[in-house]
């Protein structure tokens, strides 16, 4: 009782940020291990992505308060995620062209 | 005498020129090249010969001249490899019959050759092995002899494998090599051993004055000899080797596959004397520390002489019994030099075995080119289509005649004078030793009789060729058999003159076992002997093989037993093929290939036999299926995490 007194009246604990992360993190390994399209298994990957950033800020807020490393570490994963997005992007389409497909089960091709 | 070192350099760069530029050149320039390069050479000898006669005589005594060494390979401080240049008598002498020799085959080789495929590589390997031979004579140390003695066995073998596309001409050069090779393994632990214990490879130290390098292995025995003495007969081994005694002779016959020039060169006049050359380079050693052995060496010639002598009685092919000839010739340098004693009059052996070996030389040159000659005439080297030449080829009868009187040892030329002094020398050693080569030097003048009247005399070359339908029909020329043109002729006439006039040269003051003056007398008794039993030969050779008679068909069918053998070498060959492929291949080369196969070989399959296996067990898990994949890493990641957090 005592705790969810202390979890709804405080400022929010880090614990409440890692809960949100972590859920975040398993939906997106789930979506990247059973959705068929690209695009949603590219969409799981940005969920996963964007669950690690939750957590460099919040650990960043909780250790080392004044400090801003974390939040930089985020902008940067942000860019490079946005970059990420449009290559990704841009080999699906080429998939898309080469087989009228965006299944990921049909791209075993290179296995030999 | 520094200008010496110009005496190898040259053909080593006339061999590394030709031999780059092969296919740049015309065959002619090549040739011209190479020739040119050998005279130059060969007035650089002479010019050699004449300073080191002229000046370098102390006191009366020739003195040995190193005008240029260099440390090669140095192992250790103890062990170094040193190439250099010494000249002594003996040397000079080696360096003027090389280089004569080997000018006259060049020049001979431009009309000769002319028109064969790869005429510039064969002139560049005669340079490579003027170089080889030139560099043996004039070793400093013995090691250096090995270097370049093992470079002669190759260009020997380049030279007689030199119609490549022959399978014949492959199997003999393959053979030489590996005889001569085989030999040279003995060779090469002789001179292991004898350096071991002398701590030296140096010819001026093994044959100076004071050999004291000789006092550690003194006392060493093994299996009832001295070390030094096992050191001293493995290095004869080498040598005989190379020279073709007895048992290792087999493969000079062969080595008369090569082009007939290459024969005259490297197989009668210069490599096949290097053992007899090595055993007089190491005669002090031989005669002072291990005089055993140098009586074994003296057996072992004149076994050699005879037995070669009576197989050169029967052979057909020209060339073939101008081959035993040859093993017979170079058995009596060995035998000379077996017998020898070291100073004074003692030394008549020695001086004689050099004389023999220099007169030798041209006279046998000389009969190879003339054999040449006759075969580039009649396309044939067989007897039988030979017959009736002297009308038509009048400078190679004259010159060959000349050389067979030289070798038969008539007098005034060359032979008579050096063979004379071997049959003196032999008769001082033991007169059995005498009259066997007295014996042997009849039968010489014999088979030379036969060889000479059967290829000029006889029935009528024409008469042959029309009765055999062979001869120059067969190969398109509707001429009959004409002389050699000049390049050909002028070696014939020029070794021919030297034949008639070598035998006046003073040889022993130039050349003897202590570099002292010797003064040759011939031994009256010795010399007639020997010109009587020479003449009774050619007397009995002319009956038989001038006209064309019945009697040596006769003498073959009397003797058919001894005939049958000789005319198959007495099956030395096939004795060796059955040591070779009966035991040797079977006790020893077989087990070791199975056991190559069946053990080396098939570890090594078996590691790839079980990667092979292996791999084709887990190629299924690379399904190319990205989510497989994913399943995997995850599994394993959480997998890892757990075992953390328990231990």
């Amino acid at each position: 009782m005592e705790f969810l007194t202390s979890f709804f009246s405080g400022p929010v604990p880090v614990e409440a940020y890692l809960a949100v992360s972590l859920i975040m993190f398993f939906a997106g390994v789930y979506g990247f291990l059973t959705r068929k399209s690209m695009l949603m298994i590219l969409v799981s990957i940005e969920l996963m992505l964007n669950a690690a950033d939750i957590n460099f800020v919040a650990f960043n807020r909780y250790l080392y308060p004044g400090q801003f490393e974390g939040f930089y570490f985020t902008l940067f994963t942000i860019a490079i995620a946005a970059c990420e997005t449009a290559v990704a992007i841009a080999i699906i389409i080429n998939i898309y062209r080469n087989l009228t497909s965006v299944e990921v089960g049909n791209l075993d091709q290179m296995k030999e | 005498m520094q200008y010496t070192i110009l005496i190898l350099v040259l053909p080593l760069l006339s061999f590394i020129f030709l031999g780059l530029m092969d296919s740049k050149f015309k065959p002619k320039t090549a040739g011209l090249i190479g020739t040119i390069v050998l005279g130059i050479i060969t007035a650089l000898s002479y010019y050699t010969a004449f300073e080191y006669f002229t000046m370098y005589k102390v006191e009366g005594v020739y003195q040995k001249v190193i005008p240029f060494e260099m440390e090669w390979l140095r192992f250790t401080d103890l062990l170094s490899i040193k190439l250099g240049i010494l000249i002594d008598a003996i040397s000079v002498m080696m360096l003027v019959v090389i280089s004569t020799v080997s000018f006259m085959v060049n020049l001979y080789s431009l009309s000769y050759m002319d028109g064969e495929k790869g005429f510039q590589r064969y002139y560049a390997f005669l340079s490579l092995f003027t170089f080889s031979m030139l560099g043996l004579v004039v070793a400093t140390n013995i090691f250096q002899m090995y270097i370049f003695w093992e470079l002669v066995g190759v260009s020997s073998f380049l030279l007689i494998g030199f119609y490549y596309s022959k399978p014949s001409a492959v199997a003999a050069a393959k053979k030489a090599f590996i005889v001569t090779r085989f030999a040279d393994m003995f060779f090469l632990i002789g001179i292991l051993v004898l350096s071991f214990y002398t701590k030296t490879f140096d010819f001026g130290v093994l044959t100076g004055e004071n050999p004291i390098v000789f006092a550690a292995g003194a006392g060493a025995t093994f299996m009832g000899f001295s070390v030094l003495s096992w050191a001293m007969a493995l290095i004869f081994i080498g040598g005989a080797g190379k020279s073709a005694m007895f048992p290792l002779q087999i493969w000079l016959p062969d080595a008369m596959e090569g082009p007939t020039p290459v024969s005259a060169l490297i197989h009668a006049a210069t490599m096949v004397v290097a053992g007899v050359f090595l055993v007089a380079r190491l005669f002090p050693v031989y005669y002072f520390q291990t005089p055993e052995v140098l009586h074994g060496i003296a057996y072992v010639g004149a076994f050699t002489a005879l037995f070669a002598a009576v197989i050169a009685c029967v052979q057909t092919d020209i060339k073939r019994v101008l081959a035993f000839s040859t093993i017979s010739q170079i058995a009596f340098m060995m035998v000379a030099l077996g017998v020898s004693g070291y100073e004074g009059h003692e030394g008549t052996g020695y001086m004689a075995s050099m004389f023999h070996l220099f007169t030798h030389a041209m006279f046998k040159a000389l009969l190879f080119l003339g054999a040449g000659s006759v075969i580039h005439a009649v396309h044939s080297n067989e007897m039988k289509d030979m017959g009736g030449l002297r009308k038509y080829m009048p400078i190679t009868n004259w010159t060959f005649l000349i050389a067979c009187l030289a070798i038969a040892g008539i007098p005034p030329f060359s032979g008579f004078f050096s063979k004379d002094e071997i049959l003196a020398a032999s008769f001082e050693f033991s007169p059995l030793i005498g009259w066997l080569m007295t014996f042997i030097a009849a039968l010489t003048a014999f088979y030379m009789f036969r060889l000479y009247y059967n290829i000029f005399w006889g029935k009528d070359y024409a008469v042959k060729a029309a009765a055999h339908g062979h001869g120059h029909d067969d190969h398109g020329h509707g001429h009959t058999p004409h002389e050699s043109p000049f390049a050909m002729a002028f070696p014939l006439v020029f070794l021919a003159a030297v034949t008639c006039v070598a035998g006046f040269i003073p040889f022993g003051e130039f050349v003897s076992a202590t570099g002292a003056d010797y003064h040759i007398h011939i031994d009256m008794k010795v010399a007639i002997t020997s010109v009587v039993v020479a003449l009774i030969s050619i007397s009995v050779a002319t009956i038989m093989y001038r006209k064309p008679s019945t009697t040596p068909d006769k003498l073959a069918a009397s003797f058919s037993g001894l005939f049958k053998a000789a005319s198959n070498r007495f099956y030395i060959d096939e004795v060796y093929l059955f040591i070779t492929r009966k035991i040797v291949f079977n006790s020893i080369s077989r087990p070791i290939a199975w056991f190559d196969r069946h053990v080396i070989d098939a570890t090594m399959d078996g590691f790839a036999n079980t990667t092979q296996w292996v791999s084709i067990r887990i190629k299924s898990f690379q399904s190319g299926q990205i989510q497989q994949y994913a399943y995997v890493f995850l599994f394993g990641t959480l997998l890892i995490a757990a075992l953390i957090l328990i231990f």
